[in-house]
C-alpha cells in the first residue's frame, strides 16, 4: 500500500470543504443540492478510506446506506423544487421566504 | 504506480468538485459532478473497494445525476440571475467552510500513530464477504432502508402531483347521470 490512509482523509476534507463552501453560496436550489451530493461523497470516501485501515466491512456497508439515503433525499427534494416551481416560478432559496426566514 | 493514480483522480475530483460548485449554469455543474463521482469510483477501487466502485457509477452517476438532468431540462432552469448571494453572506461561508476544512484536517492528522493497513485480504475486496456481512449483520437496517426508498417514492410522488388533481375523485362521475345537465361531457370541460 504505497498511498497513506491519511492522502484519503486530506481529499475527503479537501471535497467536503468545497460542498460545504457551495452549499452555503448558492442560491439556486438545484446547486444547493449538487453541493450537498458532494458533501456525501466526500463521506463516502472517508468510510471507505477507513474499511481499507483496518480491513473491515462495515465501513463499506454503511457506504451503501449512504447511497440509498441520497437517493431517496434527491427523489424527495427534486419533487419538492417541482412543486415550489409551480406555485413561484422560480427555484431561488432567498425567495423561498414564506415563513420570513 | 499507484500513487501516480491516485494524485491523477484527487486533481481531477478536486477540480471537477470546484467547477460543480462555481459554475453558473446546473446542466455543467452537474455534468462535472459526474466527472467528481467517477474519479472517487476510481479511488473507491483503489481502496480495496471495487464493488463499491461499481455501486457509485451505476447508482450515483447512472440514477441520481440523470434525475438531476431530468428536473434541470423539466424545471428550464436557466443561470442564475446573480449567480452568487452577496459579498459578505459569500465571505462568512468560506471563513465557515475553511475552518470546517482546518477541523477535519486536525482530526486526520492528530494521530500520526495511523500506521499502515495491512495487505489486502481477499474477504475485504471479495463479493461475498461483502454480502455475507450485509445480509446477516446488517440485515435489519437493510431492510429499514428498502421502506426508506418506498416512503421517499411514495412521498416525491405526492409531492410533485399537479395541485387540483384530485377532483378527478371517481365520486364526481355520478354527477353526468343527472338528465337535467344536457348532455354528458368530460370533466375538463365542464369545467
Amino acid at each position: 500500500m504505497s498511498v497513506p490512509i491519511s492522502w484519503y482523509l486530506l481529499l475527503s476534507a479537501v471535497l467536503f470543504a468545497i460542498g460545504a463552501i457551495g452549499a452555503l453560496t448558492r442560491r439556486n436550489g438545484i446547486s444547493i443540492f449538487l453541493s450537498i451530493e458532494l458533501m456525501l461523497n466526500a463521506a463516502n470516501l472517508t468510510l471507505v478510506a477507513y474499511a481499507r485501515q483496518w480491513n473491515q466491512h462495515t465501513g463499506q456497508i454503511i457506504v451503501f446506506f449512504v447511497m440509498a439515503v441520497a437517493a431517496a433525499e434527491a427523489a424527495v427534494g427534486l419533487a419538492l423544487f417541482i412543486a415550489v416551481f409551480r406555485q413561484r416560478r422560480t427555484i431561488d432559496v432567498n425567495r423561498m421566504n414564506l415563513l420570513q426566514g | 504506480m499507484e500513487t501516480l493514480i491516485f494524485v491523477i483522480f484527487a486533481a481531477l475530483a478536486v477540480g471537477s468538485g470546484v467547477v460543480v460548485v462555481v459554475h453558473r449554469s446546473p446542466i455543467y455543474a452537474t455534468l462535472s459532478l459526474v466527472l467528481t463521482l467517477f474519479s472517487m469510483a476510481v479511488l473507491f477501487v483503489l481502496l480495496g473497494a471495487p464493488f463499491v466502485g461499481a455501486v457509485q457509477i451505476l447508482v450515483y452517476a447512472g440514477a441520481i445525476v440523470v434525475l438531476f438532468l431530468f428536473v434541470i431540462m423539466l424545471l428550464n432552469v436557466q443561470q442564475e440571475e446573480g449567480a452568487h448571494a452577496r459579498r459578505s453572506a459569500q465571505l462568512v461561508a468560506a471563513i465557515l467552510g475553511a475552518i470546517v476544512f482546518l477541523g477535519m484536517f486536525w482530526l486526520a492528522f492528530r494521530q500520526t500513530t495511523l500506521r499502515a493497513p495491512g495487505p489486502l485480504t481477499e474477504e475485504l475486496v471479495s463479493l461475498k464477504g461483502l454480502a455475507s456481512a450485509l445480509f446477516t449483520d446488517y440485515l435489519l437496517p437493510f431492510e429499514i432502508v428498502g421502506l426508506l426508498l418506498l416512503v421517499a417514492v411514495i412521498g416525491a410522488t405526492v409531492a410533485a402531483r399537479r395541485p387540483g388533481a384530485e377532483t378527478n375523485a371517481p365520486q364526481d362521475d355520478y354527477v353526468a347521470e343527472d338528465p337535467s345537465s344536457g348532455p354528458v361531457l368530460p370533466r375538463e370541460v365542464r369545467s
